[in-house]
């Protein structure tokens, strides 16, 4: 009589979990697959086609001309090169600054607020975090105001004697204003006379432009407080027994720091490493909003590219090129940054961990 | 030398000591450090706050004066006009309620989805598993700007273009909050969960009353993430739709900044514009602000 009643629980306390694990990610599996594997496989297939936007790309009328759209965006040696080439190097520089100021400042912040002991900690915290809750379309509008010719920033400026900028009219690019200050206005024939992606050298050290400088302090600071609250959730998990041995140790608050508290928060740093990394690489709605591209398409993002390609220009297979070029650069960096942080420097550590051991253990 | 020193200093530093332990108190450079802690945050927190100030004063200035004085936080005559312009005389009222509608419903069924998968991935152990979380790790690296196009494409194939369900159902993929989920999961000690399965929950039940309780600091992680990410949302709303009836406020409020920057500059309408987007955001963050910054109370500690 009880061998019926056991019957459902056959396979033990954990039963029936490979039925509800399926059934649990299913609605995630169909919408992922609806939504981005499904157009991704569709954007492909454009990607190597001369679609124009007119009816399917499915039909018929449309014809496959192989890599022709990627390769016009490598080696045309036309505008869409070189418009490319501007677009990945203004991204470039962006990323570059964006990426290591917003992840060190956010965790300054994180550490700074995560004290016990500190007075209008829920108001620093609240202060820090806002901007990141306003969308980026109000946060551009505020930009422009703040950073216009005659804006609130260049008031501060002219109150300490400085002249500001025309900052988002303003195309010079910030290392070429610094080479110029040392009387160098031009680079040598090396660099200006060598191309790559239709931009000469020269060219590509031009650094972010002015205006770019704008919509990467704009990036600072509206993505800072996000990040800090993923840093100051990492702190408050960590167990406080590690750093109670560490202070028995006689560590002080610094080496604390960089030798307790920051491997411990690895983890987070990848998170916030990877996130940072897809989200600079992906610059669109502050262009779209603000300047599309002006002034002297500095602030031409790879995003915004393919965007006007595709929407502006009916030129579908070229965007749709674009958006994978930028996809696979996305990835590579963040296996390369995953590389960097995670491999490297746990497996150095362990290394030096396992070398240690046996000597000090001198079991053999 | 340094022996002989200490050796001298030895009586004065040993009840100095004494004194200390009986009452104690900050040494100064403790102080000086908490000062220029303070000083730090303050300026900072300045900084951080300052241009919103300077938004909503800039608002309800007029053209000229916004333009002459962008700085000050007091306005010299208040002018409302920005604000009736955008409620009387413009599509601002519709563009808000759009925002409304897509907002609470991707919400919605971002934190149930999003929530029942990064379960599922954390404590359920079926076959696949690893497989669908290593595509789930693909997908997120997959760029939302890249998929502009691709959407576009899916929309126009599945017959929904410039509608309400083009506008929601795409925004529900979120592989980055089932990632926060399943992260979350994994944190919290398993003992709770294993003591109701021994009681006889099935897995839904376990989930649904045992689980999800205690997920509350990830869940309204969630909430605020997606309330967020979906009124916020821009690039997505520009491919989905073009009649003027389902235009959001992010599609309404770039083109105000970008199509009329011809017809003189407008600060204080687009301003009061980006103000009052901002509101509802800022809301439920203020609504939600308790427990987000005290994510660990409640929950079981080891």
């Amino acid at each position: 009589m009880s061998m019926p009643a056991r019957m459902p629980r056959r396979s033990g306390i954990r039963g029936g979990e490979a039925a509800s694990g399926w059934l649990f990610t299913a609605p995630m599996i169909i919408l992922l697959g609806m939504f981005l594997v499904i157009p991704v496989l569709m954007a492909l297939w454009v990607s190597f086609s001369d679609w124009n936007g007119r009816g399917s790309p499915f039909s018929g009328s449309v014809a496959f001309v192989g890599l022709d759209n990627y390769s016009a965006l490598v080696g045309g040696g036309g505008l869409a090169e070189q418009d490319f080439g501007t677009a990945l190097r203004n991204n470039a520089w962006y990323v570059l600054l964006v990426v290591p100021i917003q992840t060190m400042l956010s965790l300054f912040l994180a550490v700074l607020v995560n004290r016990q002991i500190l007075r209008g900690r829920g108001f620093f915290r609240t202060a820090f975090y806002f901007p990141s809750v306003t969308s980026s379309v109000a946060i551009t509008v505020l930009w422009l105001f703040l950073f216009s010719a005659s804006g609130a920033v260049n008031k501060l400026l002219s109150f300490i004697g400085v002249n500001g900028p025309n900052w988002f009219n303003d195309p010079s690019g910030v290392l070429h204003n610094i080479f110029g200050a040392f009387g160098v206005e031009t680079g040598p024939a090396a660099l200006t006379d060598n191309t790559f992606l239709g931009i000469s050298f020269w060219e590509w050290l031009a650094g972010p432009s002015v205006a770019m400088s704008a919509f990467i302090l704009m990036a600072v600071f509206t993505t800072s407080g996000t990040f800090m609250l993923l840093f100051i959730a990492a702190l408050q998990n960590l167990s406080g027994d590690v750093a109670e041995a560490a202070v028995m140790d006689g560590a002080n608050g610094w080496q604390r720091f960089w030798q307790v508290t920051l491997p411990q928060l690895r983890p987070t740093l990848f998170t916030v490493v990877t996130l940072g990394l897809i989200g600079a690489w992906q610059v669109f709605d502050q262009i779209y909003t603000g300047t599309q591209g002006g002034p002297g398409k500095t602030t031409l993002t790879p995003a915004y590219l393919s965007y006007q390609a595709a929407f502006t220009n009916q030129a579908w297979g070229q965007g749709a090129a674009i958006a994978f070029i930028l996809f696979v650069i996305i990835v590579v960096f963040t296996l390369f940054q995953r590389w960097l942080l995670v491999e490297r420097t746990v497996s150095a550590r362990r290394m030096r961990l396992y070398l240690q051991t046996p000597t000090s253990g001198g079991s053999k | 030398m340094t022996t002989t020193v200490r050796a001298r200093m030895r009586p004065s530093t040993a009840s100095q000591r004494l004194h200390d332990l009986s009452r104690p108190q900050l040494p100064t450079s403790a102080i000086a450090g908490r000062s220029l802690l303070y000083a730090i945050l303050i300026v900072l927190a300045m900084i951080y706050i300052a241009p919103f100030l300077v938004q909503v004063a800039t608002s309800f200035k007029t053209d000229v004066e916004a333009a002459t004085n962008p700085i000050s936080l007091l306005p010299q005559t208040w002018s409302t006009a920005a604000y009736e312009r955008l409620f009387l005389n413009s599509d601002f009222p519709i563009w808000f309620q759009n925002s409304a509608i897509v907002t609470v419903f991707v919400t919605l069924g971002r934190v149930f989805f999003n929530s029942l998968a990064g379960y599922a991935l954390a404590r359920l152990h079926f076959r696949g598993r690893n497989v669908i979380f290593a595509l789930l790790i693909a997908v997120m690296s997959v760029p939302g700007v890249v998929l502009l196009i691709p959407k576009f494409l899916v929309i126009n194939q599945l017959g929904i273009y410039d509608t309400y369900v083009a506008m929601i159902v795409p925004l529900l993929t979120d592989a980055a909050g089932v990632f926060i989920m399943k992260n979350f999961f994994e944190s919290i000690p398993a003992s709770v969960e294993e003591q109701a399965r021994i009681d006889g929950a099935g897995n839904f039940r376990v989930f649904w009353s045992i689980v999800l309780p205690m997920a509350r600091p990830a869940l309204v992680t969630i909430i605020i993430l997606s309330f967020q990410g979906s009124w916020n949302e821009l690039s997505h709303f520009i491919v989905a739709t073009q009649s003027p009836e389902l235009t959001t406020l992010t599609k309404g409020v770039a083109s105000l900044a970008s199509g009329q920057l011809s017809q003189g500059t407008q600060y204080p309408l687009k301003l009061a514009a980006a103000a009052i987007m901002t509101i509802p955001v800022a809301v439920m963050f203020f609504i939600f602000q308790k427990r987000i910054m005290n994510t660990t109370d409640g929950s079981v500690k080891e």
